[in-house]
């Protein structure tokens, strides 16, 4: 057995002191690579009250997302957006907030499993998600992240049954992640009715933050979510800001608004 | 070619690499489909609705002619007059099936070349469902025809124009709207790829196939079988069904035909797209490689997990033909045969007229699976061919 390893639990600890010292959380996600100023961006995000940054490691088939991130996806590989570039970018970075890479399962498997752990356990990333790894799959990585002392954070959704959720729940490590609506990311006029009924089933079981994410794109919605869960992922409302040209500056207002909306003020 | 188990593995392909929304509607799936698959009563209503309805069983015809120039023994199984034109028709009418005894009552569905698309139109027409294709743009140029047949048929087509506008593309945006719509729609996958259990129901939808063919040819042949046995290969499941009936009952030798620029297995590296575990074509950082394919049903950077495996074991080959002399076996059968093939099938035939008397030794027994009629290509291929076609000169 090889002793715990120095970082595990940064993400974790982190969030739940926020949580616990009586904050919600915020969680923006931006793709890396989307346009050249992708880490003023990142940085101007976490300066403007988010308490960790979500960043996207952009892959030709995103799954699970819709028009925008698909978009800035596409955007992010025409200029040649890596993941060894985005990481290297990252490890030089100092965002002030932990950083939680999204991505999906091939772009880890084409690096290998451990070889993708430990240079994103270098480059300062506390957590990894990713989608396409549901519980019956996720073992192999699970097992490389938790020796790099990287987070594995796992979804639940409104279709995961009660006695699956609490087996998935145990597997995920920094946070939970609560995936607000059947559907693929992207903007909603209103948040669905599954977005509290999922972060309740899930914070039933555990003391690990339930962040909300999926559907969730205004200050109002994400204050609504809040009510429940401990905290919201907000990705396409964002993107599609930076997509129409807002800039760092754009992203930091955007940012700040989402934080008033959830302090209730 | 057994059961992959809960799991969904051949070997170290296949799995169920799905979001987990989508993970409950994969296992409802799986769970009605061994339900209906150990149920006589739902083998007797396949069976008899792919007679009544869809025209099998299919025949195997003897190509005296090539044959005679090939030096070989070619035989065809003639998926090409099943009713709508291919293969896919036996998938889609069992996964319907499955459908309405799962309460579903809307097939939505990715369509390359357009005849899984027509297919399930057709099925859904059939049963009384709505329906929803998803088509790559590009697709729905090349393919125009296969579009208004799907609408005729009541089907909406959905034009995607993500990605490189082809199948893979379609495939991505049938499983986001099936995220969104688990609840009343079964989405019909149109191969044995995607995540478990997709690969082994659909191989086993298609293994009619195989089997028809294996006693056919037992008749043809005084009781022997086929030396080799190829069909075309774009996600695998006219090969998987054709396989199915050979792997373990009989010594052939099995072929698997790719499309040149779309051979996953012959230039790919293991990975995960559309929630399998196979070969893709990708690039050192795993970004999913476009396919490049004169037939829009072979135009796809991956393949079905379980040949993937068969090709790890041995059991089966996969070669590939290139757009040309899929072109020249498209008029080669036609005029030597008067059976004009679909584009995808024409790989098959392809890779025969290039290694007879070479890899295919003098003498030999070959069952080809003719997936589907040429009737969809027929306008592609007068472009392709140019201002030569229509002027009474010889193309
Ligand atoms: C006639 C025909 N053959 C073959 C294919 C390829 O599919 P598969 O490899 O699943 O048989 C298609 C796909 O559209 C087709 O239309």
């Amino acid at each position: 057995m090889s002793p715990p390893p120095p970082v595990a639990g940064v993400l974790a600890d982190h969030l739940r002191r926020r949580r616990d010292d009586g904050a919600k959380l915020l969680v923006p996600y931006v793709t890396a690579g989307m346009q050249d100023d992708w880490l003023t961006v990142a940085e101007a995000v976490a300066a403007s009250g988010a308490d960790a940054l979500e960043v996207g490691l952009p892959f030709s088939d995103p799954m699970i997302d819709g028009p925008v991130i698909q978009a800035a996806s596409l955007r992010a590989l025409q200029r040649g957006t890596t993941p060894r570039r985005v990481l290297a970018d990252l490890a030089l970075a100092d965002l002030g907030v932990p950083i939680v890479v999204m991505t999906y399962y091939n772009l880890i498997l084409r690096m290998g499993h451990r070889r993708m752990a430990s240079l994103l356990a270098e480059s300062g990333v506390t957590g990894a998600i990713v989608p396409d790894l549901p519980l019956e799959e996720v073992g192999p990585w699970a097992t490389a992240a938790d020796e790099a002392g990287v987070a594995t954070v796992m979804l639940v959704a409104p279709s995961t049954g009660s006695e699956r959720m609490g087996r998935i729940i145990e597997r995920s490590r920094g946070f939970v992640y609560g995936i607000g609506r059947m559907g693929v990311t992207g903007e909603r006029a209103a948040v669905a009715a599954s977005a509290a009924l999922v972060a309740g089933a899930a914070k039933a079981r555990t003391d690990l933050p339930v962040c909300v994410g999926i559907g969730v794109s205004t200050p109002e919605q994400a204050a609504e979510v809040c009510r429940v869960a401990d905290g919201v992922i907000v990705g396409s409302a964002l993107v599609r800001r930076l997509l129409d040209g807002a800039g760092p500056d754009g992203a930091a207002a955007f940012t700040a608004s989402l934080r008033r909306g959830i302090d209730g003020g | 070619m057994g059961d992959p188990g809960p799991t969904g593995r051949f070997g170290e392909f296949g799995g169920r690499f799905v979001p987990e929304s989508l993970v409950a509607a994969c296992e409802e799936l799986e769970h009605a489909f061994r339900q209906a698959w150990a149920d006589p009563s739902f083998h007797h209503a396949f069976e008899a609705l792919l007679a009544s309805y869809g025209g099998r069983p299919t025949p195997v015809t003897e190509c005296t002619r090539l044959s005679e120039e090939l030096g070989v023994r070619l035989l065809l199984k003639r998926e090409d007059l099943a009713h709508t034109g291919s293969h896919k028709l036996n998938n889609v009418i069992g996964q319907a099936m499955v459908a309405q005894r799962m309460g579903k009552r809307r097939l939505i569905a990715e369509t390359g070349a357009g005849q899984h698309g027509v297919a399930t139109a057709t099925a859904a027409a059939l049963f009384g469902m709505e329906c929803v294709v998803y088509m790559g743009a590009l697709d729905t140029e090349r393919q125009a025809l296969n579009v208004f047949r799907m609408e005729l048929l009541g089907a909406e087509v959905r034009a995607v124009h993500s990605g490189a506008r082809t199948l893979k593309d379609a495939v991505n945006e049938a499983m986001r709207e099936w995220v969104a719509t688990v609840g009343d729609t079964h989405y019909c996958l149109g191969s044995v790829m995607g995540p478990h259990p997709y690969p082994w129901m659909v191989r086993e939808l298609q293994r009619i196939v195989g089997d028809e063919a294996r006693v056919q040819c037992r008749s043809i042949l005084d009781g022997s079988d086929p030396d080799l046995v190829v069909a075309c290969v774009g996600g695998g499941s006219n090969a998987a069904g054709t396989f199915a009936g050979f792997a373990d009952a009989t010594a052939s030798q099995l072929v698997g035909v790719e499309a040149y620029g779309g051979a996953a297995l012959t230039v790919g590296v293991p990975g995960v797209l559309h929630g399998m575990r196979s070969a893709l074509l990708q690039d050192e950082a795993g970004q999913i490689r476009e396919a490049e394919s004169i037939s829009a049903g072979l135009d796809y950077p991956g393949i079905g997990p379980e040949h993937a495996h068969l090709a790890a074991i041995g059991r089966a080959r996969y070669v590939t033909a290139g757009d040309a002399e899929v072109l020249d076996a498209f008029q080669r059968l036609s005029r030597a045969e008067g059976i004009i093939p679909a584009l995808e099938s024409a790989h098959a035939i392809a890779w025969v007229l290039a290694q007879a008397g070479k890899e295919i030794p003098d003498g030999s027994t070959v069952l080809v699976t003719l997936s589907g009629r040429g009737d969809k290509d027929v306008a592609q291929v007068r472009d392709l061919l140019g201002a030569r076609a229509g002027t009474g000169e010889r193309v």
